[in-house]
């Protein structure tokens, strides 16, 4: 019946029809809905089952489990400063309520100027935003305000993306820079003690007396001792940004991502590589505290797990040579690790290492093609063995 | 032919939009980030650099027959460094608090690239009054743009225009923030790549 209605008002969108200016928007929704009918007409073409939209889709089935347990635990931990207990249910309900709006927002602000852009350009609508737009919620701290989030987002769309061309186009991951956007324009909003927890800003909030809102970055980066265990980090029952805390639940959406092959497995091994091998010589050194932390706790800790598994393998941003793609990764781990432990101004490592390392990553392709051209000049050059 | 004829007044107009010296030529790019933060320092060092470029324009113009031609950058270069002293002390003395905001840049403004760039591709070939409309041109072309990038990064970064606060308090108070990232030096690039886009979409149209 859907089939039919758009068949029905599709001339009105093709050239000369009423609708001509919107055909982009149109086209959007028909290809959302059904599969396309486009064929290639001319000249031999393979394609994959496995288009731009399918690889999406399952980025977001992937980054489910760590959603939902996001919205869970902003509930848990909003029940915990206040030192109330609450059943499961209503702690999901009350974190639905608060993470839904920032989806919707990161969602509409992203999409509109996606399909106006495309709109002014006569080009086709793609899926990009689709997965950015579900990445950004998921690394907010819970109390951001909506308004901030719709300008991050609209900041990361038309300079990180549609400015350098659209999707697959664009040098740096957009959520990453609509999350480093945030992180320098409004510091307040979106790092230290009282940001992680729903509510605690407000005045006149009557808190739990062992109530601490920091998280665990922020105690290992003050010398604190934990006030979480190690497998409450893994699980995720810690203050944090909304998708990132369980570093249970995304490694379920890595698992889902490695099996479909979508995520690269060589990023992912080799980020958590590096960010073991430098935990390891921060033992060495062990000046302080946070150097003498096992390195195990750098991956439960904040970001890492979510930036390792969902935010270093866009294939976009990332390295496309095999080589690349461990050289990208370990030095990912590497300075995500460095600047958590050496620069206490900023916390959160991983925005920054991944984003330093989306600069670098076409340099690092470059370099690997060459040397792989130059050992195969060599071998080329080398006489020919004699044959008797 | 009157001196205020379209085409003799050519030269101090042109520069400040089809040729401006910042948006078309990309030229002193680097103290247009550094001074922009707000918008006072950012007009003084307008009116500093304008004073500038027309002063030695005039002068190395009215004496660039008897410059010799190897030497020719040594000669520039003593007109401007002169010229900059004398807006140094004279900042100094009369707007002591701006001078301090701008500190080293002032000094610098010998190393903007619109100034010798001026000497050697107009002055050096023009009389000297088409020579001092040139620089005139040039510098307000380059205060136009410091003061629009200025404009944007004192109100969005700090609330205020020269200073007086122009964003409500109301809105302060309904969860607005000022945006610390405007007033980092990234954040001026790219109003300023902003300009540059808006420029040339206009100037695509024109033509």
């Amino acid at each position: 019946m859907l089939r039919k209605y758009i068949d029905k008002i599709k001339p009105h969108f093709e050239k000369g029809g009423k609708f001509e200016k919107l055909h982009s928007t149109f086209e959007a929704f028909e290809s959302f809905l059904f599969v396309p009918d486009t064929v290639t007409r001319q000249g031999t073409h393979i394609r994959d089952a496995i288009d731009l939209k399918r690889a999406m889709s399952v980025v977001i089935i992937a980054l489910i489990p760590a959603m939902l347990f996001g919205m869970w635990n902003v509930g848990y931990q909003q029940a915990e400063s206040l030192g109330v207990v609450r059943s499961l249910m209503e702690n999901f309900r009350f974190g639905f309520l608060h993470v839904f709006p920032v989806i919707v927002v990161s969602y509409v602000v992203g999409l509109g100027i996606e399909f106006g852009v495309a709109q002014v350009r006569g080009h086709e609508v793609n899926e990009g935003f689709l997965v950015s737009g579900m990445l950004i919620p998921l690394i907010m701290p819970v109390g951001i305000p909506l308004w901030m989030v719709a300008v991050a987002t609209a900041f990361s769309v038309v300079f990180v993306k549609e400015i350098l061309g659209g999707t697959g186009m664009n040098i740096w991951n957009p959520a990453l820079v609509a999350r480093a956007f945030l992180f320098f324009a409004y510091p307040s909003e979106i790092s230290g003690d009282m940001v992680w927890v729903s509510g605690v800003n407000e005045a006149g909030v009557q808190l739990a007396d062992a109530f601490s809102g920091a998280t665990p970055l922020a105690q290992a980066a003050a010398g604190h001792p934990f006030t979480a265990s190690l497998s409450d980090m893994f699980i995720g029952i810690i203050p944090g940004c909304i998708g990132e805390t369980s570093t249970l639940a995304i490694l379920i959406g890595a698992a889902l991502l490695l099996f479909t092959g979508i995520g690269s497995w060589r990023i992912m091994l080799s980020v958590f590589a590096g960010g073991a091998v430098t935990g390891l010589l921060f033992n060495l050194w062990n000046a302080n505290s946070y150097m003498a932390l096992p390195f195990y706790y750098h991956f439960v800790m904040g970001g890492f797990a979510f930036g390792a598994v969902f935010m270093a393998t866009d294939p976009v941003s990332a390295t496309h040579t095999s080589t690349g793609k461990f050289i990208y990764g370990f030095l990912i781990g590497f300075f995500a690790v460095l600047i958590r432990v050496l620069n206490p101004a900023y916390p959160e490592g991983m925005m920054l290492a991944i984003l330093l390392m989306n600069t670098f990553a076409p340099l690092v392709d470059h370099c690997v093609i060459q040397v792989n051209i130059g050992r195969r000049m060599k071998r080329m050059k080398q006489p020919e063995p004699v044959r008797n | 032919m009157s001196v205020f004829s379209s085409k003799k007044l050519k030269p101090l107009i042109h520069p400040i939009l089809t040729e401006n010296p910042v948006t078309v030529q990309i030229l002193g790019i680097c103290s247009a980030l550094a001074v922009t933060v707000k918008l006072e320092p950012a007009l003084v060092m307008a009116l500093s650099v304008t004073a500038v470029t027309g002063c030695s324009n005039l002068i190395i113009s009215s004496i660039r027959n008897f410059i010799p031609n190897s030497i020719r950058i040594i000669v520039q270069l003593v007109v401007i460094a002169a010229l900059v002293i004398i807006v140094d002390q004279v900042l100094k003395a009369f707007a002591y608090e701006v001078s301090k905001q701008l500190s080293v840049f002032v000094g610098l403004i010998i190393t903007n690239c619109i100034i010798m760039g001026r000497l050697e591709a107009f002055a050096m070939a023009n009389k000297p009054l088409p020579s001092f409309l040139d620089g005139i041109g040039n510098g307000a072309g380059y205060g136009l743009i410091l003061a629009a990038v200025a404009f944007f990064r004192e109100l969005f970064g700090s609330g205020s225009l020269l200073g007086y606060k122009v964003i409500p308090e109301a809105f302060y108070e309904f969860g607005y923030r000022d945006n610390g990232l405007v007033i980092l030096p990234p954040m001026a690039l790219i109003i300023m790549g902003v300009i540059i886009w808006i420029q040339k979409a206009c100037t695509k149209e024109a033509k």
